[in-house]
């Protein structure tokens, strides 16, 4: 049981979380031939789209409305149209995401209600889908940020269905950000090893994945084809992944009365275990598939191995709530301490079951300080934790977003039984990876009088 | 935007020592050097953007910028400039506002607050703020929380009034100069002088360029007093008025402060760069020159003649053995200013063929100095759209694309060498032995061997025609249970010969019948 503390203070020293459009983006870059779509100053685009190229080593579509000062004042209605046109006649895509931007939300501009009404004016936009969530800079972050677009989303392009007519082998998945394209591509694997078809949302497991393409694109290189969203309706079951992902389940639930089931963490052998028992159930299976049923034993086994490095760690941790939490609670079982915990983000209940007395509502400031205080032993966070890692010399994982000093971060894994035995080995290992060789002065006692050393012949011939 | 703020972009735009626009008509100077960005078409940075690439490379101080979190939160610690000191100027500090903080008008007091925690916590030679677009736009008077804050706890608080929303990232860079101008250089004098001290201005020391460079001045016992702003320190730049000469290295971004230097101190000032072997054997005949001029003792020129044909002739005995790897290899540039022509000269001479150069940012006299490197025009272009650019390089109208960041995945989807030689670079590209590591980058480029494996086909786009059958197996097979009866005969493949590479047709050029995009999606 955590409580969540929010340093008092007014400045922030070196940022851990990214800004919620930039979450909103990732997940509009989910959605097939999409184009994700800031309305606000070039720059916050330009910052944004170096930081998911940083990330991702991949070409990333995003656009802005350029907004100016001018703009800002009068209202931005003309530059989201002109936009729009702009990027259907550049790169027809079949999907415009958009995120507002500290900027835009604090002219206070009703976006939507100018949105409705020009989509409703402007019939030759009709090819290309629109959505557009509210995501001020100014509250949460990344995780946020996703979670909005994901449910703006499903607002706007899942129809109300009093009587749907559901495909039992379907089940829809929702993804939650802190998923990698690794991740998605794991527990479709899982799903489909029960016989059951998944369908996701917002599925970058096939547009960030990091493929070479046979054609220059312009927008999304994969992700869920729009026409299949309205399908979720017809799916038997909602699996959300993540807390985050809990209001996207509830509005499937509320248009198509699709039951959902919320799994906050896939990483961990009881996770995976409560997450595979709903597959059972869906399937109407009481024997694993064989590949499932070996994948578990070799966790138990990886989690032996492991026992010994991570029990009585120290861990320090800095992610969005979703990704602490997971990571959390599976060294936590694993006999590790979490001495630190920082987040990004107050909107979330998984806070407060966070294994530890605090979680601090903060930045890479307050991981250093914390980390340093409370003896840590390693250190989980994203790439700028190379700070903290090189000041207090500790060995350091990297986790969530942004990893931009290391390349495949798109394919790290760490959920279902194997990703879960990969990530032990990469925690085990990490600590095996500083070297020290115990000395008597490690205990106290006087190093052997030099007298007992054998002295080198000088050389004889 | 604050009246002072309007006054100061127009003045900016206006620039008297910058060739396009004493170029321009009376009229279109009027509009200054501003494009309207198109909605929905736009690339490249902000302002404030900008003023961060002139100035988050002074080391020794704090950069703090007002602002949500976005404008740092996504930006900070993301280039790669050098610092031989202090690391202070990589740390992200930001008042990320909240919500509560906007709408409540508590932006003046975090920023105060923040300010003093900074200058607590790091006892840094000077806090830089930074306004944002929000914070201009609800009126925050960062100016006069600087002046405030300098005044109760000493360290000096230099407002840098650019938010992004005022224009472009060239812009930004200007206007962060002035800032410079209006509050830092001139501050402190220096303990002593000498006849050879030098400012440079525009290099970023990005992968310690600037380091390629020094060591040349050195031998010549000229210091850099004044740098902006590379690896400099705070005191630099306060006493850089001082110096007896100005080079500007990249002459679009900071031409303003170079001339106000010269205009208010007498610091002249020319414009130079350490790209490529002949511009960097020019570049130091034109400092030793100015030195001179102010009253350095004309040996100098002696000494700068010595150091040039020795260093010259190192350098093309260091490039001869590339000769052979890179010639005839056809290079398409898409950079910027200078570097449009800088390094042309010393490809062309080790037998690439430069079959094309953007001309983006660049002025008349660039233009006339690519005419006269390449004997015409012809290979000139201004913006290419990622989209042509991609079927150009798909098209293998090009070995290798040097470029930028933006359009690195064009080049490497195409499958085509890519090697950066803009800010995000990894590596240094200055002065004589940065062109020898600009051609080794460039041979490691285009001689990987990965290029030909990655053309050729996949196994499955060649047919497998040719084999040898081979009878059904007997029995049934134990996984699919399927007779062997069923199954179709197996075709066991001979190993076909590789496919003959497409005869090469007269193709033709990269730049034939290109139209030029509006946008300009490369990003320097």
């Amino acid at each position: 049981m955590a409580a969540l503390t929010h340093p008092r203070r007014a400045l922030s020293t070196n940022p851990l979380k990214s800004s919620a459009p930039l979450g909103a983006a990732l997940a509009y870059l989910g959605i097939e031939r999409a184009v994700p779509l800031f309305h606000g100053a070039q720059g916050c685009t330009a910052f944004g789209m170096v930081h998911l190229v940083r990330h991702f080593k991949e070409a990333i579509p995003l656009q802005t409305t350029a907004m100016n000062e001018i703009t800002t004042i009068l209202g931005g209605s003309d530059q989201l149209e002109q936009a729009i046109e702009n990027l259907r006649k550049r790169a027809s895509p079949k999907f415009i995401g958009i995120a507002s931007t500290a900027l835009t939300e604090t002219r206070g501009e009703d976006v939507a209600g100018e949105l409705r009404e020009m989509l409703a004016r402007r019939k030759d936009f009709a090819e290309t889908k629109v959505v557009y969530a509210a995501t001020p800079d100014f509250d949460g972050g990344l995780q946020d940020g996703w979670t909005k677009a994901v449910e703006a989303i499903l607002s706007a392009l899942v129809p109300v269905t009093p009587a749907p007519d559901p495909d039992l082998r379907q089940v829809t998945l929702l993804t939650g950000s802190h998923l990698t394209p690794a991740e998605i591509d794991e527990l479709v694997r899982l799903i489909r090893a029960f016989g059951l078809n998944p369908l996701v949302l917002p599925d970058i497991s096939t547009s960030l994945d990091g493929h070479l393409a046979e054609d220059w694109s312009g927008c999304s290189l994969g992700g869920t084809p729009i026409d299949r969203i309205a399908d979720v309706t017809r799916s038997a079951f909602t699996l959300a992944v993540g807390e985050q992902m809990r209001g996207a389940a509830q509005i499937i639930e509320e248009k198509a009365s699709v039951p959902y089931r919320v799994f906050p963490s896939l990483t961990g052998l009881k996770a995976v275990d409560a997450f595979v028992r709903v597959l059972m159930e869906l399937s109407g299976t009481q024997t694993p598939p064989p590949s499932v049923e070996r994948d578990r034993s070799r966790l138990a086994d990886a989690m032996l191995d492991a026992h010994f490095f991570t029990g009585g760690l120290k861990v320090a941790i800095g992610a969005d709530p979703d990704l602490m939490f997971a990571l959390s609670t599976t060294l936590n079982q694993m006999g590790a301490e979490i001495v630190t915990a920082v987040t990004t983000s107050q909107h979330s209940p998984l806070i407060e079951k966070m294994p530890c007395d605090e979680v601090i509502l903060g930045d890479l400031g307050d991981f250093e300080r914390g980390a340093k205080a409370a003896g840590a032993q390693i250190l989980l966070t994203n790439s700028y934790g190379r700070m903290a890692a090189d000041a207090l010399h500790l060995p350091f994982v990297r986790v969530g977003f942004p990893v931009f000093d290391r390349i495949g971060a798109q394919d790290a894994c760490r959920v279902g039984y194997r990703g879960t035995r990969a990530f032990l080995f990469e925690i085990a290992n990490a600590v095996q990876s500083v070297h020290h060789t115990p000395r008597p002065e490690d205990f106290g006692a006087t190093p052997l009088p030099e007298e007992f050393s054998h002295v080198p012949h000088p050389a004889s011939c | 935007m604050s009246e002072a703020l309007k006054t100061k972009v127009a003045e900016v735009l206006n620039e008297p020592g910058c060739a396009t626009n004493t170029a321009k008509s009376d009229g279109a100077r009027k509009k200054g050097c501003t494009k309207q960005l198109t909605p929905g078409a736009a690339a490249g940075g902000c302002a404030f953007d900008g003023a961060m690439i002139t100035l988050q490379p002074i080391t020794d101080v704090a950069h703090l910028v007002h602002a949500p979190l976005a404008c740092w939160g996504n930006g900070w610690d993301n280039r790669s400039s050098a610092s031989s000191g202090s690391d202070l100027y990589r740390k992200g500090f930001t008042t990320d506002l909240s919500e509560l903080d906007i709408v409540m008008g508590h932006g003046e007091k975090k920023l105060f607050r923040a300010i003093h925690e900074v200058i607590k916590e790091q006892s840094p030679a000077a806090v830089f703020v930074y306004a944002t677009c929000v914070t201009a736009l609800v009126g925050d008077d960062i100016e006069a929380v600087c002046k405030a804050a300098t005044a109760k706890w000493g360290t000096p608080c230099i407002p840098v009034n650019v938010p992004g929303f005022v224009g472009s990232k060239n812009l930004g860079n200007k206007l962060g100069g002035e800032a410079l101008l209006d509050h830092v250089i001139g501050t402190i004098e220096p303990e002593t002088t000498t006849p050879y001290d030098i400012n440079i201005i525009g290099d970023f020391n990005l992968s310690g360029e600037q380091w390629q460079v020094k060591p040349l001045l050195d031998k010549l016992g000229i210091r850099i007093l004044g740098s902006i702003s590379g690896d400099a320190r705070y005191r630099q730049i306060a006493q850089m008025h001082r110096a007896k000469a100005t080079m500007l290295v990249c002459s679009q971004a900071l031409v303003n402060v170079a001339r106000k230097m010269q205009e208010r101190w007498g610091v002249p000032y020319f414009e130079g760069s350490f790209y490529g072997i002949a511009d960097t054997s020019e570049a130091l005949r034109k400092i030793c020159g100015l030195l001179v001029e102010q009253g350095a003792d004309i040996e100098l020129l002696g000494r700068c003649e010595a150091l040039i044909a020795e260093e010259e002739a190192k350098t093309w005995a260091a490039l001869e053995p590339y000769r052979p790897r890179v010639a005839g290899k056809r290079v398409l540039l898409y950079t910027g200013g200078h570097k449009t022509w800088s390094v042309v000269a010393a490809l062309q001479e080790l037998g690439m063929e430069v079959v094309g150069t953007s001309m983006r940012k660049a002025t008349q006299n660039d233009r006339a100095r690519v005419v006269e490197i390449m004997g015409d025009a012809s290979h000139m272009y201004e913006n290419m759209a990622p989209r042509e650019m991609y079927d150009a390089l798909a098209a293998a109208k090009a070995d290798v694309l040097l470029s930028g960041g933006r359009s690195q995945f064009v080049a490497l989807k195409a499958r085509m060498p890519w090697v950066d030689v803009n800010q995000e670079k990894h590596e240094p590209y200055a002065g004589y032995v940065g062109m020898v590591d600009l051609v080794r980058a460039i041979d490691r480029s285009v001689n990987n061997p990965i290029w030909a494996e990655l053309r050729d086909p996949a196994p499955w786009e060649t047919p497998l025609t040719g084999g040898v059958v081979l009878p059904a197996p007997k029995g049934a097979c134990p996984v699919t249970n399927m007779k062997g009866a069923e199954r179709a005969p197996t075709l066991l493949p001979q190993v076909a010969a590789a496919p003959l590479a497409a005869a090469a047709a007269p193709e033709a050029g990269l730049l034939d019948g290109l139209a030029n995009s509006p946008t300009d999606f490369e990003d320097d």
